[in-house]
């Protein structure tokens, strides 16, 4: 395993470093950090001063927005273990899960012919939320076990994770369309 | 002087060192100033006790302009000159406000080597940023007049879904008027402070921002002090006057009067249209009586049911931001505490009832829609003097609109996304793509379209001295940093060699650094006026504080303490004064001041001996012991 570098996340927001985080307490923390930190706290304080709270807030922010997200927060995981993904190599992928994916985006493309399309959306999506949490848990699974091969099969899981992320953000800008369109 | 001493409430310097500081909200239609005294917000009147100064500019071909009702009443009449509404042309381009659908009386020029457009007016060719200068110049005033203190700085709001160019503009305006901005702050979220802590609200609230020329809708958590902006959405060129312009048109196509190229007509169609808008919040009907020119007039009868139908597509226009606001801010409406309607245009019924119907709840109207954003901004304005160092308020905002760069084929690559909470700094990594690159063009944009040419574009730079490589073995950073204001400035890299190059992002439509130094030169000349502006006002308040305190003390004692000859010389030194007063002539104020202190010393010397003689009659010596 090869040491890990960059910015630990976890540690800011003194969390343990686990896939499974209480949102409660992230935001709780989010907000004590930028208390002491934001720009708003040091508006008397001389240009470097400002400066570096601009820094500060804007690494708290980063963090937040990684921690808080599942997909983010996973691959923090991973560079933190020394396995950071790469998008450009990591392509293999599970062929029966690519199947689904397929079906999915088909299912998509098909809901504005729906009789009624709203509803044909409202599966979909149920389709899609009930696949990404299946994901978070194999995720979480994974992470707890820490083994190489098992975070191996996080890096997977990740990227499926991203696939229906994805998707359902296609989903919601259909749901724009048609909201708009009716 | 040694009369009477008179201390001005407020006026005395407070150990802590209070520092003036105030919110201004500058609008499209109105803007306001407020600041916090005695722990309390409120807005500050002009000498008229008016709250409101109309956004309007008036500018003539000799003196100075004017700016608010006096330049307002003159709009349907010289149309030409007084410019309202400008808020619309900040950071943008002609062609921009060309597009808008409005019908301007306005004549643009555009400037070789300058983005920024001008308008050509009696008193010269003036840009947006100016006149918003003015407007921004004359609340200044107001404030310092008001408090009797110089001005330490101002938290300026602007709409949420202002981009960076119009930010910038904002900025510019300030810097020409003399202020110091502590912050520019979203309108919304001014607000959402405004009602935050009056009604000591903890949970959602959605703010339904829909003033004269913007929209805004943001969502917010209040936690214990902290208002954390969630998501916000919007259209900068929506509001009152597009309800406005419906109407007139409205007016335009009963009254058959076609096409039109008089702006007078369309001043005052306008006029009218507004008229009738304000009249059907409360009635169900409204008349319409339009003076047509040479004589003729038109009448007729807007109804409710009329007017609600022009205005539904612009009212179902703020609803899809709605939507996608609580959207993106992943909120259900069931989880809404609360929905604050702000702005003027949401005095509208439609607009009430619409908002109501989206977010399944009864919006609340409590705090009057006008004033809101200015308190709010005042609260933060005193937090940010530091005037109050144990409140523990915290405003977290986000940027609206995605930020991002032109990559290969005209299309945008996102780095910083809509909603990303601010401060924020991101770089993400780019490369070549000619085999021996030395160097790349580097132009961002700002908006949520795939292609560049559908978004804003903010500015370019280029990156020099890429070491020659083969086709993406080249590696430059390039990192977006957006500031607590929401303004953003863009640095890039190469990893392997350090070659840098950085912008602040200066708008394609903003003032060149060269531009606004030429505009602040020409305004120290303002500026001296200002200051001997100033000293006239503090000298005649002078003046009058000495005239009435001599009469009064003429009025008890005159008789008692004064021979005919020597109430004769105070009188003419008391009429000397009044003189200079009214002829506003600084120099000779001070001077008949002096004169005056040196005609009543005597006088004054006998009452003060009179008074102490009358407090030590009929009082015993063991008396004064005690004390």
């Amino acid at each position: 395993m090869s040491e890990a570098s960059g910015p630990d996340h976890f540690a800011l927001f003194g969390l343990p470093e686990s896939f499974e985080v209480d949102t409660e307490a992230l935001a709780e923390r989010y907000r004590e950090l930028q208390r002491e930190a934001h720009p708003d706290r040091h508006a008397g304080g001389d240009d470097r001063e400002r400066r570096l709270a601009v820094q500060e807030a804007a690494n708290i922010n980063e963090g937040y927005r990684v921690l808080k997200d599942p997909v983010a927060r996973a691959r923090h995981l991973l560079e933190r273990r020394g396995l950071p993904m790469n998008d450009e190599t990591d392509t293999t992928m599970d062929p029966s899960f690519l199947m689904q994916q397929m079906e999915l985006r088909e299912q998509l493309a098909g809901v504005r012919e729906a009789a009624d399309p709203f509803a044909a959306l409202d599966e979909l999506r149920r389709t899609v939320d009930g696949a990404a949490r299946e994901q978070r848990e194999a995720l979480a699974a994974d992470f707890g076990d820490g083994s190489q091969e098992a975070l191996e099969r996080a890096r997977e899981g990740v990227r499926k994770l991203q696939f229906l992320h994805k998707l359902a953000a296609e989903a919601d800008a259909v749901d724009e369309d048609l909201t708009e369109a009716s | 002087m040694a009369l009477l001493q008179i201390s001005e409430p407020g006026q005395s310097t407070a150990p802590h060192e209070h520092r003036l500081a105030v919110g201004i909200d500058l609008g499209t239609t109105n803007s306001l100033v407020a600041t916090v005294r005695s722990g309390e917000a409120v807005t500050l009147p002009d000498e008229a006790g008016q709250h409101t100064l109309p956004s309007a500019v008036r500018y003539r071909d000799n003196g100075e302009p004017v700016v608010g009702y006096e330049a307002l009443a003159a709009a349907a009449d010289d149309p030409e000159n007084t410019l309202v509404s400008v808020k619309r042309f900040m950071g943008r381009g002609v062609e921009d406000i060309r597009a808008s659908g409005h019908r301007l009386p306005y004549e643009f020029v555009a400037e070789a080597d300058s983005g920024v457009p001008r308008i050509r007016t009696a008193g010269g060719d003036v840009t947006p940023v100016q006149v918003s200068a003015e407007i921004l110049r004359t609340l200044r005033h107001r404030a310092e007049a008001s408090l009797g203190d110089e001005l330490h700085g101002a938290v300026i709001t602007v709409p949420a879904y202002f981009d960076d160019a119009q930010r910038q503009a904002t900025k510019d305006a300030a810097r020409l008027a003399g202020i110091e901005v502590l912050r520019l702050l979203n309108e919304p979220t001014a607000a959402a402070v405004a009602y935050g802590l009056d009604e000591e609200a903890e949970g959602v609230h959605v703010v339904y921002d829909l003033g004269g020329g913007t929209f805004d809708v943001s969502v917010l958590r209040l936690t214990q002090g902290v208002f954390e902006v969630l998501a916000t959405a919007g259209d900068s060129a929506l509001g009152g006057d597009d309800i406005d312009r419906v109407v007139a048109e409205w007016i335009i196509e009963q009254a058959g009067i076609g096409d039109t190229e008089d702006t007078r007509l369309v001043g005052r169609l306008k006029r009218d249209a507004r008229a009738a808008k304000e009249a059907l919040t409360a009635a169900d009907s409204a008349p319409v009586e339009v003076d047509l020119g040479d004589g003729r007039h038109w009448s007729g009868t807007l109804d409710r049911a009329t007017f609600d139908e022009l205005v539904e597509p612009l009212v179902r226009r703020t609803l899809t931001p709605c939507r996608r606001a609580l959207r993106d801010a992943g909120i259900e409406t069931d989880e809404i505490r609360e929905v604050v309607m702000v702005g003027g245009s949401t005095r509208v019924p439609l607009v009430r009832e619409r908002v109501g119907e989206t977010f399944g709840r009864e919006p609340l109207v409590s705090i009057d829609p006008d004033k809101v954003v200015a308190i709010g901004a005042a609260r933060q304005a005193d937090l940010l003097a530091g005037n109050r160092p144990d409140d523990d308020m915290l405003l977290l905002d986000v940027t609206p609109l995605s930020l991002g760069l032109e990559t290969m084929g005209g299309l945008t690559e996102k780095v910083i996304p809509r909603n990303t909470a601010i401060p924020v700094a991101r770089a993400q990594e780019f490369t070549t793509f000619k085999d021996g690159q030395t160097a790349m063009g580097v132009h961002v944009v700002q908006g949520e379209r795939e292609l560049v040419a559908d978004n804003r574009s903010l500015g370019q730079f280029n990156l020099h001295g890429i070491p020659p490589m083969v086709a993406g073995a080249a590696r430059i950073q390039v990192t977006f940093q957006v500031d607590a204001d929401g303004l953003l400035s863009v640095s890039a890299q190469e990893q392997t060699t350090g070659a840098e190059a950085s912008i602040q992002i200066k708008p394609s439509y903003g003032l060149t650094e060269g531009e606004i130094e030429g505009m602040l030169r020409e305004s120290m000349t303002h500026a001296e006026e200002d200051v001997a502006a100033r000293s006239l006002r503090e000298q005649q308040v002078e003046a009058d504080r000495t005239l009435e305190a001599v009469e009064a003390a003429l009025a008890a004692d005159g008789d008692r303490f004064l021979s005919d000859a020597e109430r004769a010389t105070i009188d003419e030194s008391l009429a000397e004064l009044r003189r200079a007063r009214d002829a506003e002539d600084t120099t000779a104020i001070r001077r008949a001041l002096e004169a005056v202190e040196k005609t009543t010393a005597e006088f004054a010397q006998r009452r003060m001996d009179a008074g102490i003689n009358e407090a030590l009659a009929g009082h015993r010596v063991e008396e004064f012991h005690d004390a």
